[in-house]
């Protein structure tokens, strides 16, 4: 299920050294900090962290959609381009037609006077804006089965639909105009445990089917380890570790990566009954780090030298890599 | 339990820590209100004429306003003697200024007093009880929303005559409906609040939930509108008086532009009589809606700065 | 107060039980249905326990959970604390929530963001007159302090004069537990005490129900769509769907074998269960307003739709036939399904 983006031609999505800093009154947040990131065509990858670790914040830069002020440094590829340089024109291209979003709290994001009909037929008058009104009808039709919805849907009102369905159609909308990379924000979040399989099997279905490339953004590792080819961890803006999904979850390397996947046992395992795991503190505030690693708070492995210098992105070997200074070490 | 807890700190009582609490929110409030430049000039201009009318006795003499001891000439220009002139009686423009300082604030600040006590209480009732209660609450709102107050100004000045506290009970009349609609749907949305709930499961009776948890969440609003009631007050009793309907023997604002209308200031061209008190009432309601905009301000960024 | 009893021990009938008894709660959605949220059911849970209800939306379970404290009327059936039906007079449950508490979902909105840590967790020690009552004369600063550390968050003291807005999500719901322990209940009834918080601070939170079980003898009614949760902490599981209980037990015997295919669904959609072939039911939970005769979960049992019930005779019964109530008392694993009682009899 591994195939190391290394070996096929240029990735779909290639972010470089990106950096996003906000500022806040008088402070400045450092939000994300040197973030390298790959996505290939029909891969699916996934970004993995909790509040603060700068996961949404990095997906925003893909559409150059990170506030005004916010200072971004770095390379943002999508297929060759870089998104945080283009011109207006090239970028509003981009949007949408090569990659889109589905954006968090998805729940909340239709305007709940419009029939879903002509929120999605919006996205595609949009950009295709010669495209006659038979036409977009038809294609919204043809979206709504593609995302398992009848074509009658159209026709209602987001507050006459569930909750899985309007995430349904957020998806849809993110396709409207045949992207060829597709980020999603927390899909499943606030979704029942059955609507949230359905609409993961979705997402994948969709990547077989469609070819496209995929970053999922979660901070359900179970949720990534089944969906996603490879798994990439924040930390406080950082990457701490990334490879191959199933043994990110297996197998952690980090810590904070063994932490997330302790969060959410496995039912039947039965050193997890009455073991709940869990870390002490709370993940830190961007606007105030602690010095070398941010996790060394925290960590149950750390030890005095952790707080001296930030951990360095080394490659493990087997498509792995890992930020931490005591990997290997018992 | 850790016994390190019992230093000397835990003997503070709850009293202390209420009272730290509150010190501390004030002066939070008072550097946020700070950085507002036009609240800080409305409050300026609101401590000049509060200080004004609350020293009127040391400022101008009380003999100067009596009609019948008027020291000047009848409707003399501005000169050193009298810095604004006189009015037809004689009597120094600026001391009517300063003495209507008084009925003017006087009468505006009693009259939102009574409007925003009725209206909070009021509102609360309709808003928390539901059924009949809260429903003929309601209906009372409405019917005393549409009173004009004009009308009723001339009909209580024919029956009871004309008074201060005709004119204190016509604006609180008319003024607490709007104040009682806005505080009831503040209450119904907060009354769904899940702190509410908690509430309700930690034992809260309806007292309690009222006065501990939807009255304090309310109060922002009342304070806001508050200043904008009080501007509106000094307006009606401006209007009111200038239309004869205020206590002849007061001088208030209101009372100076009816005389100055009716002796034909403004055709004479005698500026000084009207203007001073039309610029007053302006500056002073000004002051109030700058203040209400800052307080506006300064009460929302606590319920914004949640993550 | 009971003494600490020994954990997943079956009853010793002199701790004080809260039970559901047939118990149904209707509301009356905007158009006139009338939606049954609960049909029937019959649960209990006693302190030293740990009871998962375990369902998606729409299953009932929190509309349990809030018509055991008193905050819904049943319209039919009754719940019971302590032997006796609930006292719904103002007293009553005031005296009923002395003793039982509830720990709201979502704790960043059940906290009154004007009111510090402090008034949050006395006030409940004010409403009910604790430091009065208290026998060792302890100061409401002292109790407050202590709610807070068997809370977890120390030094107490530090958080005093915090607002809710300046804690992070885990401390918030520290606190709400701490606001809810100051009045020294024998149940906790915590409603998704763990879905809105980050991941990694979860293990604590549940960390410290168990710890609270362990130590003051607390009993807990956990309502959550988590399994994994169910797994970690609960002795005792109730699955719920529709507004019935389909499956209870043992925590290890209904999640590790169960028995009705909706349970085995929900386990199967686990990510990283690797025992279950995955069965993704279709469509959504229905509207309660029309709830399907026969089995409720019919329409969208993958039993039915794959031909085991015909062959097992009892297709016609899922349709048509209502199944019989499962009762609260419970050590043995039960599960409402024709398919399975046929299996059994068979």
């Amino acid at each position: 299920m591994t195939t190391p983006a290394t070996t096929s031609p240029a990735p779909l999505l290639s972010m470089r050294g990106v950096s996003l800093t906000y500022r806040a009154h008088d402070r400045d947040v450092p939000a994300v900090r040197t973030v390298d990131l790959d996505v290939a065509r029909g891969e699916i990858v996934g970004l993995a962290g909790e509040s603060g670790c700068g996961k949404s914040t990095l997906a925003s830069t893909i559409l150059r959609l990170q506030p005004t002020s916010a200072q971004v440094s770095g390379e943002v590829l999508v297929d060759g381009a870089d998104v945080l340089t283009m011109r207006w024109g090239d970028l509003r291209t981009l949007r949408w037609g090569e990659a889109s979003i589905v954006f968090q709290g998805a729940l909340h994001s239709l305007n709940p006077v419009h029939r879903i009909g002509r929120q999605i037929g919006e996205a595609i008058t949009t950009h295709e804006p010669e495209v006659s009104d038979d036409d977009v009808r038809r294609r919204v039709g043809d979206l709504l089965e593609q995302v398992g919805l009848p074509r009658q849907r159209a026709q209602a009102y987001p507050h006459q639909l569930s909750g899985g369905q309007k995430q349904r159609i957020m998806i849809a909308m993110a396709l409207a105009c045949n992207p060829s990379l597709i980020v999603a924000d927390e899909p499943t979040t606030a979704l029942d445990v059955m609507v949230q399989a359905q609409v993961l099997d979705l997402l994948s279905g969709l990547v077989h089917d469609l070819g496209v490339g995929m970053l999922i953004i979660s901070h359900d590792l179970s949720v990534l380890a089944d969906l996603c080819d490879r798994i990439v961890v924040m930390y406080a803006g950082r990457v701490v570790e990334s490879g191959p999904a199933d043994r990110v979850f297996e197998q952690p390397l980090h810590p904070y990566s063994g932490a997330l996947s302790a969060a959410f046992p496995k039912v039947g395992d039965p050193a997890a009954r009455f073991a709940p795991a869990g870390l002490p503190g709370d993940p830190p505030d961007p606007a105030a780090l602690p010095p070398g690693c941010a996790f060394a708070p925290r960590c149950p492995r750390a030890v005095d030298a952790c707080s001296l210098e930030v951990p360095v992105l080394a490659d493990h070997g087997d498509g792995r890599s890992v930020a931490c200074w005591r990997v290997g070490e018992p | 339990m850790s016994a390190a807890s019992t230093t000397p700190r835990a003997a503070v009582s709850a009293r202390q820590l209420a009272w730290r609490r509150r010190r501390e929110t004030l002066r939070r409030g008072w550097a946020e209100f700070r950085q507002h430049r036009a609240g800080l000039v409305g409050l300026g201009i609101l401590v000049v004429f509060v200080v004004v009318a609350l020293a009127a006795p040391l400022l101008a003499s009380s003999t100067d306003i009596s009609v019948t001891r008027a020291p000047g000439g009848v409707l003399e220009h501005p000169s050193s003697t009298y810095w604004l002139g006189t009015d037809d009686s004689g009597r120094p423009v600026l001391s009517l200024l300063i003495w209507g300082a008084r009925i003017s604030l006087l009468v505006g600040l009693t009259a939102t007093v009574i409007s925003m006590v009725i209206g909070t209480l009021v509102g609360l009732m309709s808003g928390y009880f539901e059924g009949w209660g809260g429903a003929l609450l309601f209906r009372v709102t409405e019917w005393f929303l549409v009173i004009p107050f004009l009308p009723l100004a001339i009909v209580l000045a024919t029956v009871l005559g004309r008074s201060l506290f005709n004119i204190i009970l016509v604006i609180g009349i008319t003024s607490w409906p709007a104040t009682a609609l806005l505080i009831r749907s503040q209450t119904l949305s907060i009354k769904e609040r899940p702190y509410l709930e908690r509430a309700r499961v930690l034992g809260a009776g309806r007292s309690h939930q009222i006065g501990r948890h939807i009255l304090p969440n309310v109060m922002p609003m009342v304070f806001a509108n508050t200043t904008l009631t009080v501007a509106i007050a000094i307006l009606t009793e401006t209007t009111l008086s200038f239309l004869g309907l205020g206590d002849p023997t007061r001088v208030s604002w209101g009372t100076m532009l009816d005389q100055a209308y009716s002796v034909g200031a403004i055709t004479t061209g005698s500026w000084w009589f009207f203007m001073p008190p039309g610029i007053c009432v302006i500056l002073v309601v000004l002051s109030f809606t700058l203040i209400g905009q800052a307080l506006e301000d300064v009460v929302n960024p606590r319920l914004k700065a949640r993550r | 107060m009971t003494a600490a009893t020994p954990t997943g021990t079956p009853a010793t009938e002199q701790r004080p039980t809260l039970e559901a008894n047939g118990l149904a709660v209707e509301f009356t959605t905007r158009s006139g249905a009338v939606a049954r949220a609960l049909d029937d059911v019959d649960v209990s849970v006693r302190p030293g326990e740990i009871l998962a209800l375990v369902g998606e939306s729409g299953s009932g379970k929190t509309t349990l959970a809030r018509t055991l404290i008193g905050l819904e009327r049943p319209a039919a059936g009754e719940v019971r604390w302590d032997g006796a039906g609930l006292d719904y007079s103002a007293r009553g449950l005031k005296e009923l929530r002395r003793r039982v508490q509830m720990v709201l979902q979502d704790a960043s909105s059940s906290l009154n963001p004007r009111h510090t840590v402090y008034d949050s967790v006395a006030e409940g020690l004010r409403l009910h007159r604790l430091v009065d009552r208290d026998p060792e004369g302890r100061s409401e600063a002292e109790l407050v302090a202590r709610a807070l550390a068997s809370a977890g968050l120390r030094p107490p003291e530090s958080l005093f004069l915090r607002y809710p807005h300046e804690l992070s999500g885990g401390q918030r719901q520290r606190v709400l537990i701490a606001g809810a322990l100051a009045l020294q209940p024998e149940l906790l009834i915590a409603d998704e005490p763990v879905s809105s918080l980050d991941a990694s601070i979860r293990g604590e939170i549940l960390a410290l129900l168990l710890k609270l079980r362990e130590e003051m003898g607390l009993g807990v009614l956990v309502v959550t769509h988590d399994l994994g949760l169910a797994w970690n902490i609960a002795d005792r599981i109730a699955v719920m769907y529709l507004g019935r209980v389909v499956e209870s037990g043992r925590t290890e015997d209904v999640l590790a074998a169960p028995q009705h295919p909706y349970t085995q669904a929900l386990l199967s959609v686990v990510p990283e269960i690797e025992q279950l072939e995955p069965v993704v039911l279709t469509g959504e939970i229905p509207d309660p307003t029309r709830i399907p005769g026969g089995c409720r979960f019919h329409p969208r049992c993958p039993a039915l739709a794959d031909g085991s019930a015909e062959a097992a005779g009892v297709a016609a019964a899922c349709a048509g036939s209502p199944l019989p109530v499962l009762p609260a008392e419970t050590v043995g694993h039960q599960v409402a399904c024709h398919l399975v009682a046929a299996r059994q009899d068979g």
